[in-house]
C-alpha cells in the first residue's frame, strides 16, 4: 500500500552536486523542496572522521562510500550482437552513493569545456568536412562557450577552485592554459603548491615547446569562504582524495560548499536511505505528478510534486527515465528514440617513467595537484593531416602515494613475492606517472537501454550498457600516446612504459567514472532527450541534470561542466520556467 | 522575517476578533520580542523542532531535573490565565501566578534587574505568541526539594529583589551593557560560580563555572583566563557570528548565540563588550608550573598525529573553520572540563547567518586513552603562549564517565 504524502513544489532525486545546487537555488526562490536520496546522510566530522578517513583498505579497496552492485548494477557488452551480462562488481567505473554523491570522493579536477567542444559538429564539419565524422554520431550541445561562461564562473566560485587563468576576456595570461576560452575573471584561489613530479614534468614539457599549466583543483590552495558564506580549509596534501571523503573541509563537495546553508532552510528537507522507483506520469504521459520511492523498511511512498528534478548519477538519471516512460528509448537499428542515445566514456592511456636518482615523495599529494598540457586536447591542434578528431589532456597529477595501491614497478617485474617487494621499494619514490585523458565521441552502437533478462531487487529491468572504444578514439589515443612518449624521452629516466588504450572495453579494471550521455541536450527533439536547459522534451515538468546531458565527452573531467549545467538549469527554472510552469522553455 | 511573521500574527488576531491592537501596541510587541531575544526565552522554553515557547527540554541541575514550562498564552497549559502583574512578580521575585514559587533555574535573580517597561513589553509580546496546548510537569525534583515553599528559605538566604542601579560615573554605553549582562542577558547564570545552594557567587561574578558537563569560561577581562586578549570588536564578532580569531562557539554557548546574541543589535553587542572588558583584574595571573618534559613530548606527538591537520602545527587554526588553540579562551581556563569534552565527544560549531559553515570537531574518544587526552591537552595548554595548568588522566576519566552515562 503506497502512502501518499503532502505535495511539494519540487522533488529532487539524489542529493549530490547537482541536487544540492538546484535545491539551494530553488529554495532561495521560495519553493518548498524535498530531496530523496538513495544512500545515507554523510557529514564531515562523523563520516570522514580525521581518525579513520584515511583508511585505504576500507575506502579504496573495499570502496565503503560507493554504490554496491547489490543495490543497483547494470549489464554490459561491447556491441549489439553480444548478450550483455551483469556487472557483479563495479570496476571500470564506480558510481557514488549517499548525500554528496560521487562529489564526496572525487579528486577535484575542475575543467571548462571549450566553445569548440560545445559546437563540435558545426566546428568539425566546417574545418575538416562532414566525411571526417561520418562514422561518429557527434552532436552540437545547443549552447556556446560564451553562454556557459557565467555558469562555470558560478560553480568555480562556489567550489573555490584553485587555478591560474589562461585567458581573461581575451587577454592571454602567463602561466595559465593558453588554449582555454576567455573567462570573465581568474579562479577564486591561486594554484596549489607544486610537488616535484609535476614541476619536473612542466619544465620538460616547456623545454619541448608545450604549454603546461597548473591543473584547476577543487582542493583548496588556501582557506576560502565561498559566496554562500561557507568556509573551507587549506588542503594538507595528505593524498587521500579519490575514493575518500575529506576530513579537513579542504575538498569541494556538496558537504563543504552548499549543505551547511541548505540544511538550515525551513523550506528544504532531505529523506535519506530512500530509493526512487520511478517518476509517476499523469494520464497521457505529458506531465509528471511526482515520484514513488521506497525506504529501507520496504514502505512505499508517493511524493506528489509540481516539478521533478532528476539529479542522480547520469547513468541512473537515464535509467529512471526509461523506467518511468519519459521519452522514447533509443534503438540503434532504426536510429530512433532519444533516451540512452550517445553514451560516451573517456579514452585514457598512461605513461610511467622510472628513475634511479630521483625522489618524488609521492605521499605529499592531493587529488588535483598537478600540471596539465592541453596542446593535444580537443581542437587545440590542427587535425587536417590526421585520421581522427578529438584529443586528450596530458595530466601529471600524482594524486597519492598510498601504501596499498601505489606500487609502481618496472615492466617485467613479478606480480608477487620477494622480487616484487624489492621492486616496489625501488619504484615507490622514483617513478613519475602521467596520463592522457581522451575525448570519447558518440557512435551509433554505443548506447544505453533496458536489459531484457536481468532485473534488480525490486523487479525492475537493469540498464544495459553497450560500449566499445570507437576506432576514431583509439587512433586519437595512439596519437597522443606518441606525444607522451616524446615527453618521456625528454624526461630522461632509465626506462619508461606506455599503457595504450585498446579496442574491447573491459569493465573490470578501473578506468574512469566519467560516464556521459544517455539523456543528451540539444536543439532537436528527435536527437536529444532534453532541451538546452535540461528540460525533458517529452515531459516538460521534468528536468534531467548531470553528465547524462553531454552529447559526447571531451578530454576533460566532467564535474565542472556538470556544475555549470546545474546552475544554468536553475537559472532557467527561476527566471523562465516559473513564469509559466509546466510549459516547454523551447518549442520543438 | 520575524517582524513579518509577527505582523501577520497580529493581523490574524485582529481578523479573528482578538484584542484590537493599536499601532503603539505593535511597537511595544516588537520591542517585547527583542526583550525575548535578550533574555533568550526560547533557549530554555522551546524544544528543538518544537513549537515556539511551548516548553523545553529538562534542565539537569545539581539538585535534579527541572523542565522549562509552556509560556505560550494557552489558558490551560501555558500562561494565558496570568495577568501582567503576575508576570512582573514572577520576573522580579520568582513568585508567579497564584503565588507559586519558581526555582532559580528560571533566572529571576537576573531578570529582577530588568526595568518595568522592558518587562511590560516582554509581556505584551508573549500574549501574542501562538497558544500551544502542551502540559509540562516543570518540577521533577526529588523530595524534599520538590516542595516549592522551600524556595522561601532559599530566597531569604540568596536573593534580593533589585532594580538595576546605573553607575553615573560610567558612560551610557557601559551602563547599557551592564544592564543587559546583569539583567535580561543573565550571563552569570552560566558564567558565575555557584554556592552549594546553587546561587551565584557575587564575588566571583562571571569568572567561569561548570554546568551540564561544560565549563562556561571566565568572561571578565582577566588576561590569562578571561577576555583580556580579546578586543571589543572580537567580542562583538563572537557574539554576533559565533566565530572570531580566538574561538568558535560550541555547546550551550552555541545555543545562546544562535537564539539570542546573534539577533541582538550591534549597539547592544558593543555595549555588552564595553562592559565585560571593564570587569575584573589580573589578580590571578600567577603562571602555573611548566608541565614535565615527558608529558610535553608525548602530548606533542599526539597533537601532530591527531590535531595538527586542522589546528595547525603552531596551533594557529584557520579562520572561521578551525579555532586557534594559541590564546584560545577555552584552552586557558583553569578547568579542562570543556576541553576534554570536546576531544572525547566532538562538537559542532554554531550556525549563524554570518558564519553558516558549522564545522565540527570529530569525536576521538574511541581513539585516544584518558592518559593520551590528558597529555595532548597538557601540551596544548602549555604551548604557543598558553599557560594553563596540566591535565590529569583522572580529569579526563571523569568527563568520559559523565559522557557515557
Amino acid at each position: 500500500m503506497t502512502k501518499i504524502l503532502p505535495r511539494k513544489d519540487v522533488v529532487i532525486v539524489g542529493l549530490g552536486w547537482t541536487g544540492s545546487i538546484l535545491a539551494h537555488e530553488l529554495t532561495d526562490q521560495g519553493l518548498d523542496v524535498v530531496a530523496i536520496e538513495r544512500g545515507p546522510w554523510r557529514d564531515t566530522a562523523t563520516d570522514f572522521n580525521i581518525g579513520y578517513a584515511q583508511d585505504e583498505l576500507r575506502y579504496s579497496i573495499r570502496r565503503d562510500l560507493f554504490l554496491q552492485p547489490a543495490v543497483e548494477t547494470m549489464t554490459v557488452r561491447n556491441d549489439p550482437s553480444q548478450k550483455a551480462l551483469p556487472m557483479r562488481d563495479f570496476g571500470s567505473f564506480l558510481p557514488g552513493n549517499g548525500v554528496g554523491g560521487a562529489g564526496v570522493h572525487w579528486n577535484g579536477h575542475t575543467w571548462r569545456f571549450w566553445d569548440s567542444d560545445f559546437q563540435i559538429k558545426t566546428n568539425l564539419t566546417k574545418k575538416y568536412g562532414a566525411s571526417r565524422i561520418a562514422d561518429l554520431q557527434v552532436e552540437d550541445w545547443g549552447v556556446t562557450g560564451a553562454e556557459m561562461e557565467p555558469y562555470y564562473d558560478q560553480f568555480e566560485y562556489l567550489a573555490g577552485i584553485s587555478g591560474k587563468a589562461g585567458n581573461i576576456k581575451g587577454q592571454l595570461q602567463e602561466g595559465g592554459n593558453p588554449f582555454e576560452d576567455p573567462r570573465s575573471r581568474d579562479y577564486p584561489n591561486p594554484p596549489m603548491q607544486m610537488t616535484y613530479a609535476p614541476t619536473l614534468f612542466a619544465e620538460v614539457g616547456r623545454s619541448i615547446g608545450l604549454h603546461p599549466f597548473p591543473t584547476p583543483s577543487a582542493n583548496m590552495s588556501r582557506a576560502y569562504v565561498n559566496p554562500l558564506g561557507i568556509a573551507m580549509g587549506q588542503c594538507t596534501y595528505c593524498g587521500f582524495c579519490e575514493r575518500f571523503g575529506c576530513a579537513n573541509y579542504s575538498k569541494s563537495s556538496a558537504q563543504t560548499t552548499v549543505l551547511p546553508v541548505l540544511m538550515k532552510k525551513s523550506n528544504f528537507e532531505v529523506r535519506t536511505d530512500s530509493e526512487v522507483l520511478h517518476v509517476d506520469l499523469a494520464p497521457g504521459g505529458k506531465s509528471a505528478r511526482g515520484v514513488t520511492y521506497v525506504d529501507t523498511s520496504g514502505e512505499e511512498y508517493f511524493q506528489p510534486a509540481d516539478l521533478v528534478l532528476l539529479c542522480a548519477y547520469g547513468l541512473h538519471n537515464t535509467r529512471l527515465m526509461m523506467l518511468s516512460g519519459i521519452g522514447k528509448i533509443y534503438d540503434p537499428g532504426s536510429g530512433e528514440g532519444t533516451v540512452g542515445r550517445n553514451y560516451c566514456y573517456q579514452t585514457n592511456a598512461g605513461v610511467q617513467v622510472f628513475f634511479d636518482d630521483k625522489n618524488f615523495n609521492p605521499f605529499i599529494a592531493a587529488g588535483a595537484l598537478g600540471q596539465t598540457i592541453d596542446d593535444y586536447n580537443g581542437d587545440a591542434f590542427d587535425h587536417g593531416a590526421l585520421d581522427f578528431v578529438g584529443g586528450a589532456g596530458i595530466n601529471c597529477i600524482p594524486t597519492n602515494g598510498r601504501p596499498i595501491g601505489t606500487r609502481p614497478t618496472l615492466p617485467g617485474t613479478p606480480k608477487w613475492g620477494s622480487a616484487w617487494k624489492k621492486a616496489t621499494v625501488e619504484g615507490y619514490k622514483s617513478t613519475l606517472g602521467y596520463s592522457s585523458q581522451g575525448s570519447s565521441y558518440a557512435t551509433r552502437n554505443n548506447y544505453l537501454d533496458l536489459d531484457p533478462t536481468y532485473k534488480d531487487r525490486f523487479g525492475r529491468p537493469l540498464m544495459r550498457m553497450t560500449f566499445d572504444f570507437p576506432d576514431n578514439d583509439i587512433r586519437m589515443s595512439n596519437y597522443v600516446c606518441d606525444r607522451m612518449e616524446e615527453i618521456a624521452k625528454a624526461l630522461g629516466g632509465k626506462q619508461y612504459a606506455v599503457s595504450r588504450r585498446k579496442k574491447g572495453w573491459d569493465s573490470v579494471p578501473y578506468q574512469s567514472t566519467h560516464n556521459t550521455g544517455g539523456a543528451i541536450m540539444g536543439t532537436d527533439p528527435k536527437k536529444s532527450a532534453v532541451n538546452t536547459f535540461l528540460q525533458s522534451w517529452d515531459v516538460p515538468n521534468v528536468f534531467v541534470i548531470g553528465a547524462s546531458a553531454f552529447p559526447q565527452n571531451a578530454g576533460k573531467n566532467p564535474t565542472g561542466t556538470v556544475g555549470a549545467l546545474a546552475f544554468r538549469a536553475a537559472d532557467a527554472i527561476r527566471n523562465q520556467y516559473l513564469r509559466n510552469p509546466g510549459a516547454p522553455l523551447v518549442q520543438a | 522575517m520575524n517582524k513579518l511573521v509577527l505582523t501577520l500574527a497580529i493581523g490574524a488576531a485582529a481578523l479573528t476578533g482578538g484584542p484590537a491592537w493599536s499601532a503603539d501596541q505593535a511597537d511595544q510587541i516588537i520591542r517585547g520580542q527583542y526583550q525575548a531575544v535578550l533574555g533568550d526565552c526560547a533557549g530554555c522554553h522551546t524544544r528543538a523542532e518544537g513549537k515556539p515557547l511551548a516548553g523545553g527540554l529538562p534542565l539537569e541541575t545539581p539538585f535534579g531535573a527541572l523542565v522549562p514550562p509552556n509560556i505560550t498564552p494557552d489558558r490551560e497549559t501555558g500562561i494565558g490565565s496570568w495577568s501582567e502583574a503576575d508576570f512582573r512578580s514572577m520576573m522580579k521575585s520568582g513568585i508567579g501566578h497564584n503565588g507559586v514559587r519558581l526555582y532559580p533555574a528560571m533566572p529571576y535573580p537576573a531578570y529582577t534587574r530588568m526595568n518595568d517597561r522592558d518587562i511590560s513589553d516582554l509581556w505584551a509580546y508573549l500574549t501574542t505568541v501562538q497558544p500551544v496546548s502542551n502540559k509540562v510537569e516543570a518540577n521533577q525534583l526529588p523530595f524534599p526539594l520538590n516542595i516549592r515553599l522551600a524556595m522561601l528559605g532559599w530566597n531569604a538566604l540568596n536573593f534580593t529583589e533589585a532594580s538595576f542601579q546605573p553607575d553615573p560615573s560610567k558612560p551610557a554605553e557601559w551602563n547599557r551593557g551592564a544592564y543587559i549582562v546583569q539583567g535580561a542577558g543573565h550571563c552569570g547564570t552560566c558564567h558565575s560560580p555557584k554556592s552549594f545552594l546553587g546561587a551565584d557567587k557575587d564575588s566571583e561574578f562571571l569568572q567561569g563555572a561548570s554546568l551540564q558537563g561544560w565549563f562556561a569560561p571566565d568572561i571578565t577581562n582577566n588576561a590569562q583566563s578571561g577576555l583580556g586578549k580579546w578586543s571589543e570588536e572580537d567580542l562583538v564578532k563572537y557574539l554576533k557570528t559565533g566565530v572570531n580569531a580566538h574561538s568558535i562557539a560550541s555547546g550551550p554557548m552555541a545555543e545562546a548565540i544562535e537564539n539570542s546574541t546573534s539577533k541582538m543589535t550591534d549597539p547592544d553587542l558593543k555595549a555588552v563588550a564595553v562592559y565585560l572588558k571593564s570587569l575584573g583584574s589580573d589578580v590571578d595571573s600567577a603562571q602555573p608550573a611548566k608541565p614535565d618534559a615527558t608529558r610535553m613530548t608525548a602530548g606533542e606527538a599526539i597533537y601532530r598525529d591527531n590535531c595538527s591537520a586542522c589546528h595547525g602545527g603552531d596551533g594557529a587554526g584557520s579562520g572561521a573553520l578551525f579555532p586557534s588553540l594559541a590564546g584560545n579562551s577555552i584552552v586557558a581556563q583553569g578547568s579542562s572540563e570543556t576541553l576534554a569534552r570536546l576531544v572525547l565527544a566532538g562538537s559542532q560549531a554554531v550556525h549563524t547567518a554570518d558564519a553558516p559553515t558549522t564545522p565540527a570537531m570529530p569525536s576521538l574518544a574511541w581513539r585516544l586513552k584518558d592518559q593520551e587526552v590528558a597529555d595532548v591537552l597538557t601540551y596544548v595548554r602549555a604551548s604557543w603562549g598558553n599557560a594553563a595548568p596540566a591535565v590529569s588522566s583522572g580529569d579526563v576519566a571523569a568527563v568520559r564517565k559523565e559522557l557515557t552515562q
